[in-house]
């Protein structure tokens, strides 16, 4: 796939889109007004406008004005702010996520009591339901006053993004800086390089390919944990609180619930481009990726 | 008493790994090995023969279980601290994120050389290698013997008085392997380095060394010492290979082999 041009993957995009558009519409189109049903379970979703409105309805929605109010602006301005919002936190989430992530991961490598002591509790700790620690992060957070600084329950939000966001990124990067070959490292100690400088010169440089796919895990990860938590803590102003306002306007106004989610897309749209942009950045470390 | 006027000196030196059963492999089984400055010195025998192992514990890579070695009158840690050698193993182990030129640059970067003379001496090195024209090349556009080539450069930065090359040609086809022996042979007149290199072939070896060390199987023992006298003219040519002198000797070095106590375990050469 190398040296595809990029005007190549933006139409493969577009056609993605499209297949999408076709395949809600198409279901739309022949499948059974009022679902289907064996017994009590639901077998096929209903496909009245009311519970799938069409592709256009959506698209129409977010250029109509958002609530009956008289000067209310578009649909898309308020869930462009919400997306804006929560964008900002799952980025603060991603950025503390990595830097733990790296610490851990520095830790592990440099101890073997360590990794040994970590990584189950790494590995545990993502199956504690987010559900169950949104509360628990947001109580703890109220208790933290030193001074001017008070605990704000954005942080709560982003501590919870930066939860789901550190746990790809430790193991990739555990498994990066641990990838060189014995070969490599003897060489590097032949030369008389300690641990620090082959950590700078060889461990840190051969992580790249194994640390690249995590942060965009960890991206989407920081994203889909920043809206969920604030659903579950309550916080204004983001995405997620968007979703659950707007989801009871269902009755006459079928396109407005799935404005906050295009915004939730577009929000790990731009997680994963600023992604793309750092994997672009370090390019020269990805040689051989790509070879057979 | 230890004599800084050998490049190396090894006694009753011994390596045992423990396996994972709790027993004792025993890799090399009391060596004694001398090794003057500027000579070149092949280490051969079967696998399994601890030739590696003897390398890697010059190269401080590995720790001895008994015996003494010291590297140019020094401990084996203090020599590779103070990067008295420079080594090449199998596979040319070139970082993929680098060019030639910041491959060859690493060692001379880690010891803090400045950056002035750093240029002049990569720029040296890659001439002699013969691949100026690749310095801004990275390892993945070079074909295995140009990257080989570039690990010998890489080993010779430092102006290293010890060449340790573990099997450097193993892996390349038959002819690129007797152009780098004989570019192997030029380099080491050029530079007047003792070397201790390890091989599984007797004509490459004959080609190069001033003496063949023959090894036993495990545990691993030096059964034969050969020095080979190539005569007036040897300079490392290629015709060498031709000439009377170099069979003769190459007959030597499968004699000493096959009179071992070893030469009737299969797959011994």
């Amino acid at each position: 796939m190398r040296g595809k041009p990029a005007t190549r993957t933006l139409l493969y995009g577009l056609a993605g889109i499209v297949a999408l558009a076709l395949l809600w519409e198409g279901y739309k189109a022949i499948g059974p007004e009022a679902g289907f049903s064996l017994g009590q379970v639901p077998l096929l979703p209903r496909t009245s406008d009311l519970a799938m409105p069409h592709v256009w309805t959506m698209a129409e929605r977010l250029f109509l004005p958002a609530t009956a109010l008289p000067g209310s602006p578009a649909l898309w301005v308020p869930v462009l702010e919400a997306a804006r919002f929560s964008l900002r936190i799952a980025a603060a989430g991603w950025v503390l996520g990595v830097l733990l992530s790296a610490l851990l991961a520095l830790v592990m490598l440099r101890f073997r009591l360590a990794r040994a002591a970590i990584l189950p509790w790494v590995v545990l700790s993502q199956t504690v339901p987010l559900i169950a620690i949104a509360p628990l992060v947001r109580r703890w957070g109220a208790q933290i006053q030193l001074g001017e600084f008070s605990w704000e329950n954005w942080m709560s939000v982003a501590v919870i993004a930066t939860y789901l966001a550190f746990f790809p990124v430790t193991v990739g990067t555990l498994r990066g800086l641990s990838s060189p070959q014995q070969s490599h490292l003897d060489l590097m100690r032949s030369f008389g390089a300690g641990w620090w400088r082959t950590l700078v010169s060889l461990r840190l440089p051969a992580s790249v390919p194994f640390v690249l796919p995590a942060l965009r895990l960890a991206a989407a990860s920081a994203v889909i944990g920043t809206v969920v938590a604030e659903v579950s803590i309550g916080l204004r102003g983001g995405i997620g609180r968007l979703i659950v306002e707007y989801a009871s306007a269902t009755g006459g106004d079928p396109g407005k619930p799935w404005a906050p989610i295009f915004g939730a897309v577009a929000v790990g749209l731009v997680a994963a481009g600023v992604v793309a942009l750092i994997g672009r950045l370090l390019m020269r470390f990805r040689r051989g990726e790509d070879s057979p | 008493m230890i004599d800084a006027s050998e490049a190396v000196r090894a006694r009753n030196l011994t390596r045992v790994f423990s396996d994972e059963s709790g027993g004792e492999v025993v890799a090399l089984g009391g060596v004694d090995f001398v090794l003057a400055p500027g000579e070149f010195v092949s280490l051969i025998g079967p696998s399994g023969c601890g030739k590696s192992t003897l390398m890697r514990l010059i190269a401080d890579l590995d720790e001895p279980s008994g015996g003494s070695l010291t590297v140019f009158g020094k401990s084996a840690s203090e020599a590779r601290l103070a990067g008295d050698y420079g080594i090449a193993f199998q596979q040319a182990g070139l970082l993929p994120w680098r060019t030639v030129r910041a491959n060859v640059e690493l060692p001379l970067e880690i010891h803090g050389v400045d950056r002035a003379s750093r240029r002049e001496r990569v720029a040296e090195l890659i001439e002699m290698i013969g691949l100026s024209e690749f310095a801004d090349h990275f390892p993945d556009q070079l074909s295995g013997g140009m990257q080989q080539r570039v690990a010998i450069a890489r080993s010779l930065s430092e102006q290293p008085r010890l060449l340790l090359m573990d099997e450097p040609f193993g892996a390349l086809d038959e002819m690129t392997r007797e152009r780098m022996q004989n570019e192997l042979a030029r380099i080491r007149r050029e530079t007047g380095a003792a070397v201790v290199f390890v091989t599984h072939s007797i004509p490459e070896a004959v080609f190069l060394s001033d003496r063949v060390v023959v090894m036993s199987q495990r545990p691993g023992r030096i059964i034969d010492e050969l020095r080979i006298d190539l005569g007036p003219g040897a300079d490392g040519a290629g015709e060498i290979r031709e000439d009377g002198a170099f069979f003769r000797a190459l007959t030597a070095v499968r004699e000493s082999f096959h009179g071992s106590p070893n030469a009737h375990s299969p797959g011994s050469e």
